[in-house]
């Protein structure tokens, strides 16, 4: 293929990339960012809500779209539900202690895969796309859904964006990222913006795991590339920025699809991952965090 | 002294254990030994210290390839591999250390999870020197120390315990001299450390070097007392695994590595006999315990009763 | 919270009493006729588990059929299965495990050729006959030990060599491949270069893809314009992705042919949407998925035994697909272990070593319903089996078998001589 459309491929590959990360990161950026505590079940979170749009998808009758949207509304919904309840049984009773919460999502996790393995099984099934649309280039084919998919994370990242600035919510969550005995002294129910932040931030990873599901397949073990790459992305970001997480999945991505043109795959890999830690080690706080723990 | 003679006690239990145990469960707790020298190691960095890493599994991983690959070409015996471990998970993490320690916390983890997944796709990129995915059975001539051979029972145990005690030993007296204060002084307030006149990058590289050392121990024995080396064990769940027995165990204390290696071991065989669903007891267990014991089971028995435990 | 406790108490003390009392009973019932106890080291969980699934559904059919037709040398057989994660970490203590613990006669079952190269060196410590299931070329590379073997089904680089001659007179003779860059996919990259070379083809560009990838469009234009045939190998759970995006990568515009082993859609539904523009194009399989016209006369009943419909779904389920291409390896291992204990009048554990040279002498394993893949040929020497290969051409959405290959077109000169190998 020649270099233009090549670059061209790469870049739309690249923006995909940037988006799938983008959306599985929003909903690890706001717990990351306002809890402060490493949950390893976060690619669970979204791994279930792929699972969800699979079953809902089947069951739901007429049109693709029709089944789709139902599910982009139902996965995020019982997600949301199953964190909280999980908030209320185990997080907060180690009272969001570090280390103690990664043991226990350590915990969730496995119980959460073993549940989808017993209860959805072993294969990898396709969850159809709400429209079917191939686009033709003179080179090379292309997805439509997969450019929907750079729609929706704009549309979810502009909405999480309006969430935090724009409503009391967002202030509330805002007031109690930046220091929680504080907000507690100006009578905060910490307790429930934290409740409230779990859930949100599991029910955004459900809204990845439904939009990306039709690119990928549905699966167990899904979780586990996007609870890494979530953590890279926020973190190269900067902690509890959410420009910072859209443009470090922006880096990654793009880096990710342009480094792929002139390495065979491995090597690309590998030279994408080094470059990406090269970034935080020499802006440690990451690209728009502030030089704080 | 107490505290001397309680942990000698566990080594003397732990060497009688070799004779008094059933094949099965000796193989068994010569695995959980090896593994609990590379947790030991783990728990330097992030017990201690508090450098949360998320990588180790690179220098386990630099540990079994540093023994396992000159065995395989060359035909090296194991004396010598044991030691190329030892170097070789030192030296990858003093690497690692120089750029990932400009960063900390959260950040840490980050750049050491990149580093080891750049060195898992390392291992697969050059499969024609390292195997690959499949990896490597380590020839017989590779198994042999002083004389014993490796691949039979008590010549497995005892040097999987002659390894654990003198990590355990180590670990010990390190964490109880001036060095094992600074590491303490560093997890619990940076800032006051480099005041009292340490420099915390070098304290820390230095940490880190004896963390991938012991890693890089665990691996190399691991290698040579069970006979393979692959890629497997350089992927992120050999980098969560010393960092669960950790916590499980109780991080910052000399026995825990071990406890939650074996709690761990014990947890995954009985559930396993239970149901299909083993991964779900597992789980509910992990829940359990961190619920009852948010510091890990030494960690609450520390809080409680022993209040001077290492 | 002390829900959850109890009951796996309770169990843990019954599960306790249960082993007291395996202790004591062969020394109470003692000669009378005990069990042949068969471990199975199967990846129940892990990234296998789609084929575990099969595996011990195959393996149960074909266990229940030997029962009922009285057992090996009139012993009933049980087989234990035990979970390996998939991981050869934890296959090599399933082994220790099966043997030690469990009391099995031998261990069989492993498909992931990591995990057999991570578990036959505890099986060879243990002098215990591991029969493995996984098509890899490691057992007859020479790379494991005399009591490693595979006797179920054909390894990778027999499989390949034989497509090689119909590739290159069928589809082209300028190749592409694309695989996964692990072991299986080297031995695809280096077994298939050689063999169409071999044939006055050329393998013109390789692709190996890291297997943390899960999207692959990126990589397609790597694919040289001149490829008239793209041969194309995945496994693990991203392998529909990597097929669809495929798909959409070609579009309407022109494609070079497309020739890919089966193992990128074990359990996978051909007629899944999406997968429409692989219409036309063919697939190795190891046994054909869709019930042939001409299957042989065994081929139904073994189908009935395992549960399985003509399409290869579960009878059970239609969405339910087999790995119908891999798991005939447990039935015609487990047929190959009465064959072999019968011929050494195997009693117990004492007997493991004679049993291993009785697997070695084994020669010709006829087709009928203990090996309704098709006939074989082990080689005892190198511990590896020999088989006919299919060639199936999906059309209107099935995968239709066009071509099947002689055993001596796949075999190769021995790598190993394992019976000069010490026990």
């Amino acid at each position: 293929m020649a270099f233009g459309p090549f670059l061209l491929l790469a870049l739309m590959e690249g923006l995909v990339t940037a988006a799938v990360l983008a959306l599985a990161a929003s909903g690890l950026s706001l717990v990351f960012g306002v809890m402060r505590v490493v949950n390893v079940a976060h690619g669970e979170f979204f791994m279930l809500g792929a699972v969800i749009a699979w079953f809902v998808t089947g069951m739901v009758p007429g049109p693709a779209w029709l089944a789709f949207a139902v599910a982009v509304v139902v996965a995020p919904l019982a997600v949301a539900a199953l964190a909280a309840l999980a908030d209320a049984l185990v997080l907060k009773r180690l009272n969001y202690d570090p280390e103690a919460t990664i043991v226990a999502t350590i915990g969730l996790l496995y119980m959460l895969q073993q549940a989808a393995l017993t209860f959805y099984g072993p294969d990898a099934r396709p969850v159809a796309a709400p429209f079917d649309l191939r686009l033709q280039t003179p080179w090379f084919g292309y997805s439509g859904y997969k450019l929907f998919v750079v729609l929706a994370a704009g549309v979810v990242l502009a909405g999480i964006w309006a969430l935090m600035t724009r409503t009391k919510a967002g202030l509330v969550m805002r007031a109690t990222q930046v220091d929680r005995d504080v907000a507690r002294a100006f009578g905060i129910n910490v307790d429930r913006v934290y409740m409230g932040t779990f859930a949100l931030g599991a029910g955004l990873a459900a809204l990845a795991g439904v939009l990306i599901v039709p690119i990928t397949q549905a699966h167990y073990l899904m979780g586990g590339d996007p609870l890494l790459l979530s953590f890279i992305v926020v973190i190269i970001g900067g902690l509890g920025s959410l420009r910072g997480t859209l443009v470090a999945a922006l880096v990654i991505g793009l880096s990710d699809g342009v480094i792929s043109m002139f390495f065979s795959p491995t090597l690309a890999k590998i030279l994408a991952t080094l470059l990406v830690a090269m970034v935080l080690v020499f802006r440690p706080q990451g690209l728009f965090g502030t030089r704080s723990p | 002294m107490k505290v001397w003679a309680s942990h000698l006690a566990v080594v003397a239990l732990l060497l009688a254990l070799g004779f008094l145990l059933p094949p099965y469960h000796a193989t068994n707790m010569a695995r959980i030994m090896v593994l609990a020298v590379f947790a030991m190691g783990y728990n330097l960095a992030f017990g201690y210290t508090g450098l949360l890493s998320l990588g180790h599994a690179l220098f386990f991983a630099a540990g079994i390839y540093a023994a396992g690959l000159p065995i395989w070409h060359w035909g090296l015996g194991a004396a010598p591999a044991l030691i190329l471990g030892l170097l070789g998970g030192g030296i990858v993490a003093g690497v690692t250390g120089l750029l990932a320690l400009r960063t900390a916390g959260v950040s840490f983890m980050i750049v050491t999870l990149m580093f080891a997944q750049a060195g898992y796709l390392t291992l697969l990129y050059f499969n024609g020197v390292t195997g690959g995915d499949e990896g490597f059975a380590l020839p017989a001539s590779g198994r042999m120390l002083f004389g014993a051979d490796l691949s039979t029972d008590l010549p497995r145990y005892l040097t999987a315990w002659a390894l654990f005690s003198a990590t355990f030993l180590a670990t010990l007296a390190l964490v109880r001299s001036r060095f094992g204060r600074v590491m303490v002084a560093l997890r619990e307030n940076e800032e006051r450390a480099r005041m009292l006149g340490i420099n915390p990058f070098t304290a820390k590289l230095a940490v880190l070097v004896l963390s991938g050392a012991a890693s890089g121990l665990a691996g190399a024995a691991y290698g040579v007392l069970f006979g393979y080396a692959g890629a497997s064990f350089a992927t992120i769940q050999y980098s969560i695994l010393p960092m669960l027995y950790v916590l499980l165990g109780g991080a910052g204390t000399v026995a825990g590595p071990l406890l939650g290696a074996v709690l761990m071991f014990a947890l995954i065989e009985v559930a396993n006999d239970l149901t299909s669903a083993w991964l779900f007891i597992v789980g509910a267990v992990l829940v359990i315990v961190v619920l009852f014991a948010p510091k890990g089971i030494l960690g609450a028995l520390r809080d409680r009763f022993f209040r001077g435990l290492p | 919270m002390t829900n959850f406790l109890m009951p796996s108490r309770r169990a843990l003390l019954k599960g306790a009493g249960a082993g007291l009392l395996a202790l004591a009973l062969p020394a109470v019932v003692g000669a009378q006729a005990a069990p042949i106890k068969i471990g199975f080291q199967l990846h129940r969980t892990g990234i296998g588990a789609s084929y575990g699934r099969w595996y011990e559904r195959t393996a149960t059919a074909a266990l229940k059929l030997i029962n009922d037709a009285g057992g090996i040398a009139g012993r009933p057989v049980e087989i234990v299965f035990e979970d390996d994660a998939t991981d050869p970490k934890r296959g090599a203590e399933v082994v220790d495990k099966l043997t030690q613990q469990a009391g099995c006669d031998l261990v069989m079952g492993t498909l992931f050729s990591h995990v057999v190269m991570g578990s036959a060196p505890r099986a060879g410590e243990l002098k215990v006959p591991y029969l493995v299931c996984s098509e890899g070329y490691h057992v007859a590379s020479g790379a494991l030990n005399r009591w490693t073997l595979q006797p179920g089904i054909t390894d990778v680089r027999a499989q390949i060599s034989t497509m090689a001659p119909w590739v290159a007179a069928n589809l082209g003779k300028k190749v592409t491949m694309v695989f996964p860059d692990y072991a299986f996919g080297h031995d695809h990259r280096d077994f298939f270069t050689k063999a169409m070379a071999e044939q006055g083809g050329e393998v013109i560009a390789q692709i190996a893809i890291p297997p943390t990838e899960t999207s692959f469009t990126r990589y397609f234009p790597q694919i040289p314009a001149e490829t008239e045939v793209l041969y194309h190998v995945m496994v693990g759970p991203a392998v529909l992705t990597f097929v669809k995006e495929l798909g959409e990568f070609y579009g309407t515009g022109a494609k070079p042919a497309l020739f890919g082993f089966v193992d990128s859609l074990e359990a996978v539904d051909t007629a899944t949407p999406g997968l429409e523009f692989l219409e036309g194009s063919h697939f190795w399989e190891g046994h054909p998925r869709v019930k042939p016209a001409d299957a042989g006369e065994h081929e139904a009943a073994y189908r009935a035994a395992v549960g399985v419909d003509d399409n290869g779904a579960s009878v059970s389920d239609a969405k339910d697909v087999s790995t119908y291409a891999h798991m005939f390896s447990t039935w015609e291992t487990l047929y190959f272990i009465k064959n072999a204990m019968e011929a050494a009048g195997y009693t117990g554990p004492a007997d493991r070593q004679k049993l291993v040279e009785a697997m070695e002498a084994i020669t010709d394993l006829p087709y009928g319903l203990e090996h309704p893949q098709g006939a074989k040929r082990f080689n005892g020497k190198t511990h590896q089996v020999f088989g006919s290969q299919y060639i199936s051409q999906i059309q209107s959405g099935k995968l239709i078998k066009v071509h099947a290959t002689t055993i001596d077109e796949g075999l190769y000169p021995d790598a190993v001589d394992y019976t000069a190998m010490s026990f």
